[in-house]
């Protein structure tokens, strides 16, 4: 005689791929492989921006060998705004769960584990994609830049930055996505299931190593600036 | 010691409830949390007033009914210390506790500081059965298990399902609990054939039950008093994501 296994809820009327995006760990692995096209993109970023320190023709041609073939522009990009997307979308609907466990909170509570930037993710997010919308409106399309020439990308920072608020603005954002990718990098190991007690250091060190670099790789080039090192 | 309390005091799931101050006189140092519980609800007894209502049984660490938010930390100030063993030395003569049921839209609070912890009952159920040789009792030796995953398997095992780690929580998440039921069974041969199905099911159920997300504050893991790794948290979704790509 058979013993007749009990069903998973959805397994007959659902494809795999449905009940992943719906399961909370499987959301999470959605927001960390979005989160590492991410980090990967930052680390990339960075690395083009310093090219600013070479003077205008290095970051120029840069420049224009990224714009030079439109297919790969577009598909690139194409990745980043799903990317993007979707990390948001699941950032929004994990968030709207979290805190929908917990209708009555506490008179007291204490952390005893978390620290600053784990907590501050949804707003280091948040203030991320405000600051992405106003970095494409300066330096990508120029809508929102006083002085913009057009594939020019070195006047186009020098006389951007040379705006003390909008240095500020940079800077700050900067900050934020330190705090973010600091946790974030870290948390991301966690949900590919990547933790491991032989590597948590490791990757505790990576996490910072990582988000020093980029932290202070971005903000060199507005503080650069202001400092009139570059002009 | 002479203690200041604010106790939250629910009559039942329907109504609300409100913290209520009481004084606790002549408490012994060496006295557990619970036991100065026990003597501020004899008090309210001669007083002719309803006692605290709180859950417990074992006493001793390993039962898991006792737990209670003391102070905004989950089951009080000392590291893996559940609260029936947690001592009022830890507490200074004149110090103001806060006491608090748990707090999550899966453990609905029944009484004062009772909460109905089912969920977890639901999730374990979920988990199913594992399959053994029917008969007579097999020869000890016959399976054999390394040290170091035995070790692993007895970690994630020690849990008692308390649901500190659900109340700790900044969301809600019942992963800790999660992640130690389908680790140890996972790190063990006698879990081997259910595996796969075994995770799927436990965090269809947990997900569910209505709890929240882990993002990785580990609060959990600094007041489970078995003191278990979120470690296991990563275990647990390497299995879910192994189980479900192998389909
Ligand atoms: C665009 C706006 C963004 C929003 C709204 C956002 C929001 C969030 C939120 C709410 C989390 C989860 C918090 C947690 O796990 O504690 C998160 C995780 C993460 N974010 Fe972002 N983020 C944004 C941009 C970025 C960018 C630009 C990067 C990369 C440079 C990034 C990398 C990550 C990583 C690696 C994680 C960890 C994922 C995981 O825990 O599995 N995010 N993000
Ligand atoms: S009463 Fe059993 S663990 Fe505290």
């Amino acid at each position: 005689m058979s013993v007749k296994e009990i069903p998973l809820s959805d397994e007959r009327r659902s494809h795999w791929l449905l009940l992943f995006w719906r399961s909370t760990v499987g959301k999470k692995v959605v927001m960390a492989l979005t989160g590492a096209i991410g980090v990967g993109y930052v680390v990339a970023h960075m690395l083009g921006n310093l090219l600013v320190f070479e003077g205008p023709e290095k970051i120029n041609t840069y420049a224009a060998l990224l714009k030079s073939d439109s297919n790969l522009l577009w598909t690139a990009r194409g990745i980043l705004i799903v990317a993007v997307v979707l990390h948001i979308f699941a950032a929004y609907q994990l968030a709207r769960l979290s805190q929908k466990s917990r209708p009555v909170g506490y008179k007291r509570w204490r952390a005893v584990g978390s620290d600053f930037a784990s907590r501050t993710m949804r707003w280091t997010g948040l203030l991320l994609a405000l600051f992405i919308v106003y970095h494409l409106l300066h330096l990508t399309t120029g809508t929102v830049h006083p002085d913009f020439v057009e594939a020019d990308v070195h006047h186009n920072v020098v006389s951007g930055f040379r705006v003390w608020y909008v240095s500020a603005v940079y800077i700050v954002a900067m900050l934020m996505l330190a705090l973010h990718l600091y946790h974030g990098v870290w948390s991301m190991c966690e949900s590919l299931g990547v933790n491991y007690p032989k590597y948590n250091r490791l990757i505790r060190a990576l996490a910072t190593i990582l988000t020093v670099i980029v932290a202070v790789g971005f903000i060199s080039i507005p503080a650069a600036v202001l400092l009139r090192f570059i002009s | 010691m002479h203690l200041t309390l604010h106790v939250w005091r629910q009559k039942d799931t329907r109504v609300k409830g409100k913290m209520v101050r009481y004084h606790a006189d002549d408490i012994n140092p060496d006295m557990s949390f619970l036991e100065m519980l026990d003597v501020v609800n004899w008090q309210l007894i001669e007083n002719g007033e309803e006692p605290i209502a709180f859950d417990h049984d074992c006493r001793e660490g390993i039962c898991g009914s006792c737990g209670m938010m003391i102070n905004g930390v989950a089951h009080g100030p000392r590291r893996a210390t559940a609260t029936c063993q947690l001592h009022m030395r830890y507490f200074k003569d004149g110090d103001t506790i806060y006491i608090e049921p748990w707090r999550s839209s899966a453990f609905p609070v029944l009484k004062d500081l009772i909460v109905d912890r089912s969920a977890f009952d639901r999730i374990i159920q979920a988990g199913g059965y594992i399959s053994v040789s029917t008969g007579s009792a097999p020869e000890a030796n016959s399976v054999l298990v390394s040290k170091q995953d035995s070790d692993r398997a007895m970690d994630a095992a020690t849990c008692i399902g308390c649901g500190a780690c659900v109340a700790a929580c900044p969301n809600g998440a019942a992963s800790l609990f999660t992640s130690a039921k389908i680790s140890h069974l996972a790190l063990l041969p006698q879990g081997q054939p259910e595996r796969q199905r075994r995770v799927i099911k436990m965090i269809e159920a947990m997900d569910h039950e209505g709890f929240g997300n882990c993002t990785m504050h580990r609060e959990c893991e600094a007041v489970c008093p078995k003191a278990i790794s979120t470690d296991f948290i990563a275990r647990m979704n390497r299995e879910y994501l192994c189980s479900l790509l192998k389909g």
